[in-house]
Parts: structure tokens; C-alpha cells; sequence
């Protein structure tokens, strides 16, 4: 091998050794719902401009993953989950350091294709199963909610498939494989101009989004603070959460 | 036939190095395998086995399963026959093409043939014309095409590897006795081939039992039609219901085991008889 | 005619170019060295591989006429071919292989099977009917393969070295059978006894030609090349043993070392046969008076050809050609060692 190869190869090795920087900063690990991700990313990089000796690394996922990842031992250092119930076994087993409060809440949005195939206008137009409908599964708290605002309107809807996360959903409907599909309201902006909203009036239903901090390091209380806050909050509106 | 001379009666004893290293990959393997079975909840387990929804997954599993394996049966044994048999310009290419399911990410591939066979795919606008096919979503056909796509390859190049093996010879002499093209493929290439058909189809079922991403992906998660196994236990794990996901997956392992168990000895067995046969009798 | 052929055929880069008649119900025995071409004109014959040139009818039907776009697959062809490598099919029992041909041919599972037990004891094998093809010896396996392409019974028998690894019993047993198959045979084979007993006709191959064609006296009476005068430079006889005496059917009486019983075939060297002008007293058992039918000389020896009352060869230098005065017509003595005898039986 000659000189040149040699040197490709070591700088290759170096490259692959060293992976992402952050050395010599303050690491706070968040542990946040899939629903969050968007909005999370901008809030650790406001969080990191603020402060710069911390590097907030984010893991997103289904809050019930999360929560049993946490109940494993995981080392998170601030958990937000996307309901009650998973937050609610987390601070039952003992693994926070601090109380669980109210950052935020979420609408539910019905999304069709842009060009709306299946013509869907209003909630009551998915008890046509001729539709090709997509939901949340009940056991995710998507799910949960699609089913509850279905029941306050009276509405029987069958979904034909009942996926685990609510970007799955949206990822139907944007290939147009879906004629409807029921995300979260902050999910809109993930869809672009590919899927349009259909108005859903007034809704009293809504998910609520609690963050706790799972550690007592103050980094972890900093960051929770940081979320209730003027920017945190400002952050999160511009997702489409709502105030709690 | 060579002699049976021997030259020495190698080392019995293993070199140690190896058999460390051997060991260790079993623990790799199988550790994760004793974690969740020293986690499952054995006492509660048979209620949850006999749960509704999850005997609807295990047969939603089975008839997907069965259905996807005789797809890539019917499909892969002419593809393999054309990739053994036949030479032309782009066969490497060809080979490559239909491997690479076995790489590719199974999400990947679940948006892969929305592309193809998607109300905007491809042939999604003919399947419509044609058959009034809408969407794929939710139904088992749509869940077989996707456990299909992931578990053909490997009854294509099991099969192909047979082919490639079988010795062409005894085919011509079987032309030579009076037997048509037909007749030969039925009662020669066929039989003869069976032990890598029955493993090459065995794999691709144990892959299509395990399918997962480019099911839920393209068809979908619906109970009773897409919902299979593995979907169910993802489910159970992002519901939080940790317990009942390791139960389905005990479930879901016990099948595996025995039909990769019934898969071994047709696997590692050569036909000896093929052998012996075609290389004695040489003329001086 | 069964066979008229003209062959112009290539595997590789080797090809042959061979033209043969043969008529119904004759023996025709192809020999030449390794690699003359014997296998591949036999495969062209079976159609297993394509003629480039030439003509093929096999019983009446024009199986290869690549001027017509006429090419018969092998199936459709009034053939059956023994190969050397007997190709038994491994997942089907001895009965079942033999029985293939005939299911193939249309008949029923019954009587092909019945046919195959008949062929199966034809060569001995009977009792083999279930085994695995694995489980025979290698002579066992050849004489399975000979049945299967036998059982077919067809039009013209295409055997390639058929009795190659079959030990000098069974190579008899199998002889006769092959002299008593009705068909057209063509016979591929190294073995001088084997083409003067079955064939009518020698089609001597070397280089992927035809050398010399005609029975196996006249080709044993004039080798043209070297390698033929190797293979047939054998005299055979035949005759009936009784204890060591050999009754042979020109009237002599010959003395073996081999106690036999029966008609048997008594074959010898051409130099194992001494000439001289008077009667010898020597310890050769056998002596006898004959005529020189023919004298012909080769490059450092000269082959005499003597005739009645034991056609047979002698090689003599030439030198003693002068000195015994031997010419066509002449008389002398011939000598042969009673140790210098082979005895089989016929």
C-alpha cells in the first residue's frame, strides 16, 4: 500500500474512532416522545447557544420505549413523554429526581393528500370504509386520542391500519398510499405541502405532555426549567404545541 | 473412487483459541435468547398464549408466512433455474438485484414497493385499471407481497446453489432413455433438486415468519389481515405491555426453532448417492 | 439400413467428421485411442449434441439435417444410449431406473416394472431390485445402467464402453446378452475379444476420423495405423474344451494349460506362434501343418497370415521369411506353447 492509501486510511480510522465531538462539555441526556422531535431539536440548540459548555443529545421515541428503557436503568437525564400513563409508571418506581409538570399540549389534525382523493371535508366522512384510513394503534397515545375525539362525535371509523407511531401515519398519507390519516396538529409542518388539514372545529380533547427530571444533576433541573420557560415555550408554539 | 488412504489421523484436540472464540459467539447468539426467556412470565403465560388477539396474530403469521414462502417458490425456482442455467449479459447484475432485499432495509424496501405497486406507484395505476385493486393497505395480499419481497432471495439462491450442484449429466441421460423436457424436470431435476427446494423454502419461511418492517410499512398494521406476529409484539413493546410482547416473542421463537431445527439436517446433508455415482466407472 | 450417418460435429474446439452405414440388427464396434472422437459421434447419434454438417436417419427417420433445420431432440429419437458413466438417477431404486425408459415410452407402472424385473435378471442383478444406486459395486452400477438403456428397447442401442468395469465372468454373461439384443448397436469399446465376437462391422477413430472400416477380420487382417495393429493383434479361436483339450472348429485339437469345460474362445499372440520348414520337436504341445495364405510385410517384422486348418496370424522377421522360403500358397509348421493360451469361455 503506498503513502497516500496509508493516510487515506488512518485519517478513515481516526474519523471512525473519534465520532462526534462534544469533549469537555456538560452532556445532558433527553430522553423525549417521537410526537417532540422536531421542536426538541430547536430547543437543545437554543439550549446550547444559551449555554455553551453543554451538549444536550437527544433520543426520541415512542413514550412507552422510553418509559421502559428509563425503568431498565437507562441513563436520561430529563424525560418528556407524550401522556400521563408512561410518566406516571417512571415517577411510580422511584427514578426521578424531581415532580413531573405540564410543558405542553397537542391537538389531533386530520390530514389527507394534498389533492384529498378520497374528498374527506369533515370528521363524520371517515365512517365510509371504502376509505383507505390511517390511525394510531390504540395503545400509543395517538391512538388514544384519534379514538376518544371519534367517540365524542359519534363517529364508528375503521382504520385500515393502526400503526405503532403517528409519523407513520403521516408517512401514508404523504405517499398518498392513505385517503386520511389522524396525526397531531404538530405533525402538520412534517408533512409539508404534500398533505393538507381538514378543520376539526373546536376541540375540548387534547394529549398532555409532562417532563420530569429523571436525574439530580443540575443540568438535568437547568434543562426542565429551561422548556417552562419564555423560549422553551415560544419554541414549542412555533411547533404547534399548545400552552398547558 | 480414490482410496480411503488416509495419510495421518489429524489432531483430535481443538486449538483453544478457537474454541474460545466459538463459545463467545454462542453467548453473543444466544444470551440475548436467555435474557427473555429468564424474563418471561411463565405463570401467565399460557392465558396470554390463548388470548383472542394474539392467536388472530399467530395465524394472520402463519397464512402470511405459508402464503409469502409458496410465492417465492413458484416465482424463484424459474428465476433460479434462469440464473443457474442460462448465460447472458447482465446476469451478475440480475443476481444482484434479487439479493438485494436481503440486505436492504425491510422499512426501505416496504417504501420501496409503495413505489412500485402504490395507488402512485409503478404498476399501482394498472392494478387498479386492471384489477380493481385499490390499495394494499390492510389486506394480506398486500402483507404476503411484502414478506415475499424480503424472503424470495433466499430460496432463489438456496435453489440456484442446487441447481448450480446437480449433475446436468444425469438430465441428458434421462432425455437419452425417452424422457421429454417435461418428464425430465418432473421425475430428475425435481426430485433430485428437492432436499435444496425444501431448504430454500424452509429459509424463506422462517424470513417471511420474521418479517416485519416492509409489512408494517406497505401494508400496514390491521388486525386479523397485516397484523402478524411480530407486528403485535412491536405493538405490545410501544404500548408499554413489555410482559405480553415477551410472550408473543416466546411464541414467535418456538416456531423458529422448530423449523430451523427441521431445516438443519436437509441443510448439511449432501446427497452422497449423486456423488459416488457419477464419478466411478472411468475408462482406462 | 438403421444407420446412415454423416457427422460433422464440434464440442470445444475438437470436432469430428465421421460417415458409417449400419444395417438393421447389426453390431457396429467404434474403437480408437482416447480422445478419437468415439464418445462425441455417439453423442451425435443420440442428439446430444448438435451436427454442424451432415445427415442423420436412424430407423428411417431423419433425426439431424441442419441443411432442413432438422434436429431431433434425443427424446424423440428411436435410441436409447448406455453411458460410461452409467448416470444411474440416485433417487430412484435399481427397478425404478431400469423401469424409466419403458414409463417414459408410455407403458404403465406394472408392466414397466415387469419389463424391468425381466432386464434387471437378464444381467444377473434381480435380487439388487430395491437398492439405492449408492449402494452398488461399480460393476453392478454398469450392468444397471446397460439394462436401463436395454429395457428401453429401442431401435438402435448406443453403448459406450458398457463392459468396461466388469469383472471377465460377467463380462461373458453380458456378452451374450449384447449378441442376443436384436437391435441396431453401436459399441464403443477397448477390448479386441469383445469387437471380434459382437461386431459385424469396425469403424476404426482416430483424431476425429473414421481410418478404416470393415469387419473385424478384414481391419485384423490389414491395421492401417499402428494403433489398430496394437488393439487386434490377437488371434481368437473358438471351440470346445474338455479338460485341457480344445476341440476348435477348423478340426485341430489344441492343449491348454487352463482346464475348461464347454465351448470356450482360445486366444494368442501372433508372436507367441513359431514357423518352421520341418515338423518341430519341441516342447510346444501344440504343432501343426498349415498354409501361408498371405505374407505381408510391415516396417521391422513381417505378418503372415496362415489358413487352414487354424486361420491365424504369426510374426516372423523378414529375414526369416527368406529363409523358410514362406510365400502365399507355400506349406510349413507352426508351433504354439500350451502357456501362451488364453481360455474364456464363449
Amino acid at each position: 500500500m503506498n503513502r497516500l492509501g496509508l493516510g487515506v486510511l488512518a485519517g478513515v480510522l481516526a474519523w471512525l474512532v473519534t465520532g462526534c465531538g462534544g469533549e469537555g462539555k456538560t452532556a445532558v441526556t433527553v430522553y423525549a416522545a417521537a410526537s417532540l422531535s422536531e421542536a426538541f431539536e430547536d430547543l437543545a440548540a437554543e439550549y446550547e447557544a444559551a449555554n455553551p459548555d453543554a451538549d444536550v443529545k437527544l433520543n426520541f421515541a415512542g413514550s412507552a420505549r422510553l418509559a421502559a428503557q428509563i425503568s431498565a436503568g437507562a441513563r436520561a437525564d430529563v424525560f418528556a413523554s407524550a401522556n400521563g400513563a408512561n410518566m406516571s409508571r417512571v415517577v411510580a418506581e422511584g427514578r426521578t429526581a424531581s415532580l413531573p409538570v405540564l410543558f405542553a399540549r397537542n391537538r389531533l389534525a386530520l390530514v389527507v393528500p394534498a389533492d384529498n382523493p378520497g374528498n374527506v371535508t369533515e370528521l363524520e366522512d371517515l365512517s365510509d370504509d371504502s376509505l383507505v384510513l390511517a390511525m394510531c394503534a390504540p395503545e400509543v397515545p395517538c391512538g388514544a386520542l384519534a379514538r376518544a375525539v371519534l367517540a365524542d362525535a359519534g363517529v364508528t371509523a375503521n382504520p385500515d391500519t393502526e400503526e405503532t407511531s403517528v409519523r407513520a401515519v403521516l408517512t401514508k398519507v404523504t405517499l398518498g398510499e392513505a385517503d386520511a390519516g389522524l396525526v397531531y396538529a404538530t405533525d402538520l409542518a412534517a408533512g409539508g405541502n404534500k398533505v393538507a388539514t381538514v378543520p376539526l372545529g373546536p376541540q375540548i380533547r387534547v394529549n398532555d405532555y409532562p417532563v420530569v427530571a429523571v436525574s439530580d444533576r443540575a443540568v438535568a433541573a437547568d434543562f426542565v426549567d429551561f422548556i417552562l420557560g419564555p423560549d422553551g415555550q415560544r419554541i414549542l408554539w412555533s411547533h404547534g404545541f399548545d400552552f398547558p | 473412487m480414490t482410496g480411503r488412504a488416509t495419510p495421518k489421523e489429524p489432531n483430535r484436540r481443538p486449538p483453544i483459541a478457537v474454541l474460545v472464540a466459538a463459545i463467545i459467539a454462542v453467548a453473543v447468539l444466544a444470551l440475548p435468547l436467555v435474557g427473555l426467556l429468564q424474563r418471561t412470565p411463565w405463570s401467565t403465560l399460557g392465558t396470554r398464549l390463548g388470548e383472542t388477539a394474539t392467536l388472530e396474530a399467530l395465524r394472520v403469521s402463519v397464512v402470511v408466512s405459508l402464503l409469502a414462502a409458496a410465492v417465492s417458490m413458484v416465482l424463484g425456482l424459474p428465476l433460479a433455474w434462469v440464473l443457474a442455467r442460462l448465460t447472458f449479459r447482465g446476469r451478475a447484475l440480475v443476481r444482484a438485484v434479487v439479493l438485494l432485499p436481503m440486505v436492504l432495509p425491510p422499512v426501505v424496501g416496504g417504501i420501496a414497493l409503495f413505489f412500485a405497486l402504490g395507488r402512485k406507484g409503478l404498476v399501482g395505476r394498472a392494478l387498479q385499471n386492471w384489477f380493481g385493486i385499490d390499495t394494499l393497505i390492510g389486506t394480506t395480499a398486500g402483507a404476503v407481497i411484502a414478506a415475499a419481497f424480503v424472503s424470495m432471495p433466499f430460496f432463489v439462491i438456496t435453489a440456484e446453489a442446487g441447481l448450480r450442484q446437480l449433475d446436468t449429466r444425469l438430465e441428458s441421460a434421462a432425455s437419452t432413455l425417452g424422457a421429454g423436457r417435461w418428464t425430465v424436470l418432473r421425475r430428475i431435476t425435481l426430485p433430485l433438486l428437492a432436499p435444496s427446494l425444501a431448504a430454500g423454502a424452509t429459509l424463506s419461511w422462517a424470513r417471511a415468519l420474521g418479517e416485519f418492517g416492509a409489512t408494517i410499512t406497505f401494508a400496514g398494521n390491521h388486525p386479523g389481515r397485516t397484523r402478524t406476529l411480530p407486528l403485535a409484539i412491536a405493538q405490545a413493546n410501544e404500548a408499554g405491555q413489555p410482559e405480553a410482547a415477551i410472550a408473543m416473542s416466546v411464541l414467535l421463537i418456538g416456531v423458529s426453532l422448530l423449523i430451523l431445527i427441521g431445516l438443519r439436517h436437509r441443510w448439511i446433508a449432501p446427497r452422497t448417492t449423486q456423488q459416488k455415482n457419477s464419478s466411478e466407472a472411468s475408462p482406462s | 439400413m438403421s444407420i446412415q450417418a454423416e457427422v460433422h460435429a464440434a464440442t470445444g474446439d475438437f470436432s469430428i467428421h465421421a460417415a458409417f452405414d449400419a444395417p438393421t440388427g447389426s453390431c457396429t464396434a467404434i474403437v480408437g485411442p482416447n480422445g478419437a472422437g468415439k464418445t462425441t459421434l455417439v453423442h451425435a447419434l443420440a442428439g446430444l449434441i448438435p451436427l454442424r454438417q451432415g445427415r442423420i436417419v436412424l430407423a428411417g427417420q431423419v433425426v439431424d439435417d441442419p441443411a432442413q433445420g432438422i434436429q431431433t431432440p434425443p427424446d424423440r429419437r428411436p435410441i436409447a444410449l448406455h453411458s460410461q458413466h452409467n448416470l444411474l438417477f440416485p433417487h430412484l431404486s435399481v427397478v425404478d431406473n431400469v423401469a424409466f425408459g419403458p414409463r417414459c415410452a408410455g407403458l404403465a407402472a406394472r408392466p414397466a416394472r415387469q419389463r424391468a424385473e425381466e432386464w434387471l435378471s437378464r444381467v444377473g442383478l434381480a435380487d439388487l431390485a430395491e437398492l439405492r444406486p449408492a449402494q452398488l459395486s461399480g460393476g453392478q452400477a454398469q450392468r444397471v445402467g446397460l439394462a436401463r438403456a436395454a429395457a428401453c428397447e429401442p431401435n438402435v442401442l448406443l453403448l459406450d464402453e458398457s463392459l468396461a468395469s466388469l469383472d471377465a465372468e460377467t463380462r461373458t454373461d453380458v456378452r451374450h446378452l449384447l449378441a442376443d439384443i436384436e437391435a441396431t448397436r453401436v459399441l464403443i469399446t477397448h477390448d479386441p475379444v469383445e469387437t471380434r465376437v459382437l461386431a459385424d462391422q469396425l469403424l476404426v477413430m482416430e483424431k476425429g476420423e473414421i481410418v478404416q472400416t470393415g469387419t473385424p477380420e478384414e481391419v485384423a487382417a490389414d491395421p492401417r495405423t499402428p494403433w489398430t495393429a496394437g488393439l487386434l493383434d490377437i488371434n481368437l479361436l473358438t471351440g470346445t474344451a474338455a479338460g485341457t483339450e480344445v476341440a476348435l472348429e477348423g478340426g485341430l485339437t489344441l492343449t491348454t494349460a487352463t482346464p475348461m469345460t464347454g465351448p470356450v474362445l482360445v486366444t494368442f499372440s501372433p508372436a507367441a506362434v513359431t514357423l518352421s520348414t520341418v515338423e518341430p520337436h519341441t516342447s510346444a504341445r501344440n504343432t501343426w501343418e498349415a498354409e501361408v495364405a498371405r505374407i505381408q510385410p510391415e516396417s521391422d517384422r513381417v505378418r503372415v497370415l496362415l489358413g487352414a486348418p487354424v486361420p491365424c496370424q504369426a510374426w516372423v522377421t523378414p529375414q526369416a521369411v527368406g529363409e523358410l522360403g514362406l510365400r502365399a500358397g507355400s506349406r510349413c509348421w507352426a508351433a504354439l506353447k500350451a502357456t501362451e493360451l488364453t481360455v474364456r469361455e464363449a
